[in-house]
């Protein structure tokens, strides 16, 4: 597959609408723009930036923009990156939490977060799914994929603590074997 | 005054945000809502609502906290706090990482990570499918959404059209 370099304007354009369109969660769209829309990565490129934007703390989906916007014009791509993200969703989630108080209690608008919300979720499973198709057919990646959804969802651990853990775990079993985990 | 509180405020738990700023939520509960008493619970509950509902990523709840604390520049300055920190460590890396690429540390490094990948993101969503408590056809919205998601390179908007279209509509 063949990927594009953007420039800095696309590159704050594209997260630009990235930002405005991620309702419940913001991933998928990012993934659809960069990968499937404008092509400026691979599936497997965009799985190692989403990897490193998740390791690291802060906002994942900034981290991304840091990260995308670093890989093609340095510390100023990064720059735009971020703006482009955050410059329309502030101002509409600032718009939204002043029209907030005089309509919350209309039935329209309930039914329509109502809806909302388990789509924006269905995305993220999506999106999951995506990224799982792309690990190999082995036993040992899925045994971490397990772990890792049941030390943070059912075990409830702390996630630095599940970090700190998996992290090298999974980084060490794939050097030592990587045959096994490729 | 206050927008520095709010800027090394919001830029301390920058770097506790390990897996994301809603990681930080509770932290932040208690701090704004218990320690400083700027907020009730439920104003904070409300806050989190909206920024949920909003388009963007979840980290603009922390611009609400600062919006009703010191207006705009209030949202602005804690939107940076949180944001900065792990920016530059996330440029850092980022850096680091292109230039060690098709070493057999990044290789490692990625075929690693990817599984915990997968893994986060499931876990993900299971915690936003517990907070929001939908029904069997909510259930089955998610579902659907899920499948076609996957399967057709479809624009995430459409999906999400339907889904809010089915909810005014009184179908979830």
């Amino acid at each position: 597959m063949t990927t594009v370099v953007p420039d800095r304007r696309a590159l704050f354009t594209g997260f630009f609408m990235v930002g405005l369109a991620g309702f419940g969660g913001v991933m998928p769209h990012a993934q659809h723009m960069l990968v499937e829309q404008r092509r400026w990565l691979t599936e497997q490129q965009f799985a190692e930036v989403l990897g490193l934007g998740q390791v690291l703390p802060g906002p994942n989906i900034v981290n991304v923009a840091v990260a995308v916007g670093a890989r093609f014009h340095g510390a100023s791509g990064a720059l735009v990156s971020c703006a482009g993200l955050l410059l329309a969703p502030l101002g509409v989630v600032l718009l939204l939490a002043a029209l907030y108080a005089s309509y919350q209690q209309q039935p329209l608008v309930q039914g329509l977060l109502r809806g909302l919300a388990p789509t924006g979720i269905g995305l993220v499973l999506g999106m999951a799914l995506k990224l799982a198709t792309r690990l190999p057919r082995r036993q040992l990646p899925w045994a971490l994929v397990l772990l890792t959804f049941l030390a943070v969802a059912v075990w409830k651990l702390s996630l630095l603590l599940v970090l700190l853990l998996l992290v090298p775990l999974g980084v060490a079993l794939a050097w030592h074997w990587p045959e096994r985990v490729s | 005054m206050m927008l520095w509180t709010l800027f090394t405020l919001f830029a301390e738990f920058s770097l506790l945000a390990v897996g994301g700023a809603n990681s930080v939520v509770p932290e932040i509960h208690r701090t704004v809502v218990g320690e400083l008493g700027w907020l009730t619970g439920s104003q904070f509950a409300a806050l989190f609502a909206i920024a949920q509902a909003a388009p963007g990523p979840n980290v603009l709840f922390v611009s609400l906290i600062g919006w009703q604390m010191a207006g705009v520049s209030g949202a602005a300055i804690s939107l940076l706090g949180i944001c900065l920190p792990s920016s530059l460590l996330s440029f850092v890396v980022a850096r680091w990482w292109q230039r060690v690429q098709g070493s057999r540390l990044a290789l490692a490094i990625e075929r690693g990570l990817a599984p915990l990948t997968v893994g986060l993101v499931l876990a993900g969503a299971s915690a936003m499918l517990h907070a929001i408590t939908p029904g069997t056809r909510g259930l089955l919205l998610c579902a659907a959404t899920a499948v076609l998601a996957w399967r057709l390179r479809i624009n995430p908007l459409w999906l999400l059209a339907v889904g809010g279209l089915l909810g005014a509509l009184g179908w979830v």
